[in-house]
């Protein structure tokens, strides 16, 4: 199995179209370079202009599996890696021990028990590796700028070879490197090391156009002009120094509110009702819930 | 200037391009190049739009670079060729709750200042308490001898920060494999062996304004810094700014505060000199910072915020040094003064950025600063 081997940009674009996100040239030639080039793409953007459903759609495009590692505070690796089996290692110690076959206890016997211990049926596979030995496979690290600054580092190394040691059991190669897409808010600078490494894709909020194809194609039976309607307001928001100006995300969910309500198009009660889907901080509401007239009228 | 074609020999023209890119600041080093007519080379290198995304996704780092990049593109490969590339992204926000942190701060009324409080009371203090409170600008020579020997016995440190490993030692989490290896040797396990994270000091960088209306404090400052020095002398990194960047760690290695500064005195160009603030910070997060030393750490900024040239600078790299530093501390001298504001232009661009604000112009202020410095 390998992944699917796409012609050109337009072709990636379209297959990313057919599976329901709608990219924008840049977008597509970065996905495009990825696969050719082996390399991760380091997707960075605003919360909510699509990072992740990137990776998703990168996911249904080359028909293989999604390992996705969250990243947070203090991760290590024994989250992003592997881990031993505690349990497990105890129950095969139990069961040596009872064995009457086992012997009286060696210094050689004890050796060839503490090696039984660390056999691959103990290890358990974390996201990264588990991709490696996946792939092809597409490996979502979402949210690095989450993790210390050390598991760059860390991850780096493992990016560079396409390849995790375990100390016990040897070196665990990738057949094919898995597609590595990488994302990050920005509330953090990643070390340059690692960027070098990656093809550097900024995701900016979509325009207009763009933005009411994307919503059509999730809400496929909202009215038109409520999706016009819903976009246009939601890119005057973002130019309208929110404490959180709404990603993409929420401007599907504003135009799926809406829709649910019954509206054919934004006015101002409806707008109200549902303000709460697209602006998520009290501050923003009671500043955008002052000019709401402004906002939706021209 | 005569646009370079962009076939037939696409190395050539990316070569070329990148070395400009570099000249205005872009990272386009020669590992990205190669990437970028790796990149090129998978794709139609006819086509300008192709081009033109293959160099961006492979010579930028970040949002600052693109629109830098989009300029010089147009510049170098000629305007017809940038046709697919959408305008370029604004500045991204902030950290929106290091906002709200800061404006609250600057907003309190002078009066309620704990500081203006205790000066009060210090009146009726002893001579030394009167010391501690007492302006340094303000000081007999007697007095600044004396307060400069507090200063030595000050010791700036910043506290430690949880690593990435573990290390045996107690701890919440089980050591589970030093369980497996104690069981096949004994059987069960009697005392469970526990993990630790292992802590390391966290460092800190200091940065002080050695210009003109700073000139009062920074002796002051300077001593301070000498005393954090002493302390640790592998974890911490002094920067003077000015009109340029000096970076002083190796000059304050020296045992005696006053043959340091003497040392600190002679590598300072700039001293009394104008300000650059912005320029300054810029050069010591591209030099140093961005490399490892603010990473992490504890970063004080000791300046009064009067900035000659364009104050957005100094906002983005304070931004900037927010991004890579744990903690980043504003030091002030002025703020001890009553009826303070951040009035200075260069002070309120990069308040929205910075943790806390403290003031330095007294011993006991620099006392407070060495506390928040070890539990920032």
């Amino acid at each position: 199995m390998s992944f699917p081997d796409f012609a050109d940009p337009t072709a990636v674009a379209d297959a990313l179209e057919a599976a329901g996100y709608l990219p924008s040239p840049g977008i597509a030639t970065a996905v495009f370079l990825a696969m050719r080039m082996h390399r991760p793409l380091f997707v960075e953007g605003d919360p909510g202009v699509g990072k992740t459903a990137l990776a998703h759609a990168l996911t249904e495009i080359c028909g293989v599996r999604l390992l996705r590692l969250q990243c947070y505070e203090g991760i290590d690796a024994s989250q992003a890696l592997y881990d031993w089996d505690f349990p497990r290692q105890i129950l095969h110690l139990r069961a040596a021990g009872s064995d009457p076959a086992a012997g009286s206890g060696g210094a050689g016997d004890r050796g060839d028990l503490e090696a039984s211990l660390y056999d691959r049926r103990f290890l358990i596979a974390r996201p990264i590796l588990l991709a490696l030995e996946q792939s092809p496979a597409v490996l979502l690290i979402d949210e690095i700028d989450r993790a210390d600054d050390e598991f760059e580092a860390f991850l780096l190394e493992v990016l560079a070879e396409n390849a995790v040691t375990v100390p016990e059991i040897g070196t665990i190669a990738a057949d094919v490197p898995p597609l590595t897409v990488i994302t990050s808010n920005r509330t953090r600078e990643v070390h340059d090391a690692l960027k070098r490494r990656c093809l550097y894709l900024w995701l900016a909020h979509p325009d207009f156009d763009r933005e009411v194809a994307i919503v059509r194609s999730r809400v496929p039976d909202a009215a038109v002009r409520l999706v016009a309607d819903v976009a246009r307001t939601a890119g005057r928001l973002r130019t309208a120094d929110l404490l959180k100006p709404p990603g993409v995300a929420e401007t599907i969910d504003w135009a799926h509110a809406l829709h649910t309500l019954g509206a054919s198009r934004l006015d101002e009660d409806a707008a109200r009702a549902t303000l709460g889907a697209v602006v998520k901080y009290r501050e923003d509401f009671v500043r955008v819930e002052r000019s709401l007239g402004e906002l939706l009228g021209g | 200037m005569d646009h370079a074609p962009i076939a037939p020999d696409p190395v050539v023209a990316l070569t070329g391009f990148a070395r400009m890119l570099r000249s205005q600041g872009v990272p386009a080093d020669t590992s990205r190049l190669a990437a970028a007519v790796e990149a090129v080379a998978h794709l139609d290198a006819t086509d300008p739009t192709a081009v033109y995304w293959a160099g961006r996704l492979t010579l930028c780092a970040e949002p600052d670079d693109l629109a830098r990049y989009d300029t010089l593109f147009e510049e170098w490969f000629g305007p017809a060729a940038h046709a697919g590339g959408p305008p370029a992204p604004p500045p991204p926000p902030a950290r929106a709750g290091a906002i709200r942190v800061a404006l609250a701060s600057s907003q309190a009324p002078p009066g309620h200042d704990a500081q203006g409080d205790e000066d009060e009371l210090a009146v009726a203090a002893s001579e030394a308490e009167r010391l501690r409170h007492k302006d340094v600008t303000q000081l007999t020579t007697a007095e600044r001898a004396e307060v400069n020997r507090l200063v030595a016995l000050l010791a700036p440190r910043a506290g430690l920060r949880r690593t990435h490993r573990w290390q045996p030692g107690r701890g919440r989490r089980l050591d589970l494999q030093r369980t497996v290896r104690g069981m096949v040797r004994g059987g069960e396990p009697a005392r469970l062996p526990t993990l630790r994270r292992r802590v390391r000091a966290r460092r800190l960088v200091l940065l002080i304004d050695v210009s003109g209306s700073m000139a009062p404090y920074a002796d002051l400052m300077l001593r301070f810094a000498h005393a954090a020095m002493r302390v640790r002398p592998a974890g911490t990194e002094v920067f003077t700014v000015g009109t340029r960047l000096t970076r002083l760690t190796p000059h304050l290695r020296l045992r005696d505060p006053q043959e340091a500064l003497d040392a600190a005195g002679r590598a300072i160009p700039d001293w009394s000199g104008g300000t650059r603030l912005g320029e300054s910070l810029r050069a010591m997060l591209d030099l140093w910072g961005q490399r490892g030393a603010t990473r992490q750490a504890v970063t004080v900024l000791v300046s009064d915020g009067w900035e000659r040239g364009d104050v957005t600078l100094l906002g983005e790299q304070t931004a900037r040094l927010s991004r890579l530093s744990h903690r980043v501390l504003w030091v002030n001298p002025h703020r001890g003064r009553e009826g303070f504001a951040p009035v200075a232009a260069g002070m309120a661009a990069a308040l929205p950025h910075v943790d806390e604000l403290l003031a330095g112009h007294t011993f006991d202020a620099l006392q407070e600063l060495a506390e928040v410095i070890l539990h920032a």
